[in-house]
């Protein structure tokens, strides 16, 4: 029961912290590696924005949210588009970027415990006799509402259409009428909002570090590419499967293991079905 | 108002060197050779010169430039980016130690063993990605280093986050230096002629540009990617152990991501698409990150902006620029 329990949380916050780059990387086909960066970065302002500026809580989210989908479309409009349909120029591009806020970051003093986000609410529920506390409730909530939006945007919305559309065949969406770079730089603007929603929610739970930047970084990148790179349904079915993974290992071998476990996933994964689990759209493209 | 715009020519002493009259006179031999040999007398006079902290410099700057030729090497002639080049090293250097550790082997023994069987590791390790195209590669190899430290701090297997200290050092510090410099020399001659005479060079650039077309030569692309990186990885793994037998002592730092993300940062500075690129910008990169050395991690900053400042802005690099420069001359023409 607690296996499963905290299997779920845990493959919720996978699907949380997964989605932005899963989204971003289907749409514009840009490997958004400044994904974990803008995770932590969005953790950082609203710390300040919380403590230093003394902003309301709700306030400060919503600001380092905005300001995490500007630096996205930023990053997009400056720099990623200058180096698109290059994929070795891409990767360093994005890499470099999200390398270079996670290490000013550190010299800027992000370690030990001195940040830390305040939980939404405190406090603790038994279900079925495990205890779970309300901050881990909240972001099961969050998660499940963040995917129920996010597949309502992209399936009646007209943005959301374009989203789709461009990630399906890039060349007839602009014979309709699609401006593409437009719709790339709004993808890759959600996937940071989402990427620092996630921060916002996740964070709670532990201190604010650049390690974790990379971590996250890594299970995004985990379970995108076991789900199936540019469909984000496959992440949300690939996040479940990490997720139980993981605690099931923390459980019966020992702790520690996340990463080691996301790693193995991949590589399975690669030898069994190279595309990922829902990977059907641009399989004939990927596989030599 | 009079439009100009500038028109580059070859310099006729190019024109005259490309073709077999290059022999008949020592100009245009020296024409040809002088750079490679210039570049060969600097290396191997440098450590005869150079105060003793420079010294010390220079070895590391050795090391890092046998990595970003490693990797450069895979993204310019194979298409393969590797953002774990870290892994080279610490799989390298941990090989070397255990080695001379347990079994007390010599640094003369445990560092070409480590560099083969460590090659060899790292290629099983990074099999499964390579008949895939796409971000597969990188995105394997960057969480490789980071999921083996996890490993090695969770379980404390070969001394833990302790590391193995009390390894044999090498001898003194002529032998350091000139080992490093002649090995990134022999990589950097054997790898040139590699790619631009041999004929498994053509297939890494097939591989790179078209693979399909490499497939329907009845080549397997997966065994000449395997291929590629067995070499790329033997010359990472050289440099751990390398690294090891420098210090006396192996440990997770060989897994930081300094030895990832420098490589990368000279290729894309020394010059893309070039053999001698990457070690240009290793050898000039390493000394300005040293005298950066007091600002701690915002030297990864500093390579980081530097490298998304070329691959976006200047995306020539040193030595594709100097090589113009070298070859053509320019000049301001009417349109």
């Amino acid at each position: 029961m607690e296996l499963l329990i905290y299997g779920l949380i845990n493959s919720i916050s996978l699907v949380l912290m997964s989605i932005g780059f899963a989204l971003a990387y289907g749409v514009s086909r840009v490997p958004n590696f400044a994904h974990g960066a803008l995770y932590i970065l969005s953790g950082y302002l609203t710390w300040i924005f919380l403590n230093r500026l003394q902003m309301p809580y709700v306030l400060a989210i919503i600001m380092s949210l905005l300001v995490a989908a500007c630096i996205g479309a930023m990053l997009y409009r400056s720099i990623l588009i200058r180096v698109r349909g290059m994929p070795i120029s891409e990767i360093i591009a994005s890499f470099g970027v999200g390398v270079a806020i996670l290490e000013l970051l550190r010299w800027f003093g992000l370690r030990g415990t001195t940040y830390m986000l305040p939980p939404f609410a405190k406090g603790m529920v038994y279900i079925g006799g495990v205890p779970v506390d309300l901050q881990r409730l909240i972001i099961v909530g969050a998660g499940i509402a963040v995917v129920a939006l996010l597949w309502f945007f992209t399936h009646y919305t007209k943005i959301g259409l374009a989203l789709r559309a461009i990630a399906q065949n890039e060349r007839a969406a602009m014979v309709l009428g699609i401006n593409a770079d437009l719709v790339a730089t709004i993808s890759v603007a959600l996937g940071s909002a989402l990427a620092g929603l996630a921060a916002v929610l996740l964070l709670p739970l532990g201190n604010i570090t650049v390690q974790t930047g990379y971590e996250v970084l890594i299970f995004a990148i985990a379970v995108s590419v076991c789900g199936g790179l540019g469909s984000w349904g496959g992440a949300v079915v690939a996040s479940f499967l990490i997720g139980l993974a993981q605690i099931t290992t923390v459980t019966y071998i020992a702790s520690h293991y996340h990463l080691v476990v996301a790693m193995l996933t991949i590589i399975l994964i690669l030898i069994l079905k190279p595309s990922g689990l829902f990977g059907r759209q641009k399989e004939l493209e990927e596989r030599v | 108002m009079q439009e100009r715009r500038r028109e580059r020519l070859d310099r006729g002493v190019k024109v005259r060197s490309d073709t077999i009259y290059a022999v008949s006179s020592a100009k245009e031999i020296l024409f040809l050779v002088g750079p490679g040999l210039a570049l060969v007398t600097v290396l191997l006079i440098l450590p005869l010169i150079l105060p003793p902290y420079w010294q010390k410099v220079l070895t590391i700057a050795g090391v890092y430039a046998l990595l970003a030729v490693s990797f450069g090497f895979l993204a310019n002639f194979v298409g393969l980016v590797n953002l774990g080049g870290a892994m080279f090293v610490g799989v390298g250097g941990y090989i070397s130690g255990v080695l001379n550790s347990t079994l007390g082997l010599p640094p003369l023994l445990t560092i070409p063993i480590a560099s083969v069987t460590g090659a060899l590791l790292c290629t099983l390790l990074l099999l499964p990605c390579l008949p895939l195209r796409g971000v597969y590669f990188a995105v394997v190899s960057f969480i490789y280093p980071l999921a083996t430290v996890m490993i090695i701090s969770a379980t404390g297997v070969w001394g833990g986050t302790d590391g193995i200290a009390g390894l044999n050092v090498l001898p003194n510090v002529w032998v350091n230096q000139y080992v490093i410099i002649l090995v990134v020399l022999a990589c950097m001659f054997a790898l040139t002629r590699l790619v631009n005479h041999a004929d498994i060079g053509l297939v890494f650039r097939g591989v790179k540009d078209n693979e399909l077309a490499i497939r329907a030569s009845a080549l397997n692309v997966t065994w000449y990617k395997a291929q590629a990186v067995f070499i790329s990885a033997a010359m990472g793994c050289f440099g751990g152990a390398y690294l090891t037998h420098l210090y006396g002592w192996v440990g997770m730092s060989l897994f930081a991501m300094d030895f990832s993300i420098l490589p990368l940062a000279a290729t894309v500075v020394g010059g893309t698409s070039t053999i001698y690129g990457p070690l240009v910008g290793a050898f000039l990169l390493v000394p300005i990150s040293e005298s950066l050395r007091s600002f701690g991690t915002l030297r990864i900053v500093f390579y980081s902006v530097v490298m998304v400042f070329c691959v976006v802005f200047w995306t020539e690099g040193i030595m594709n620029y100097l090589r113009r420069r070298y070859e053509q001359f320019e000049r301001w023409v009417r349109v």
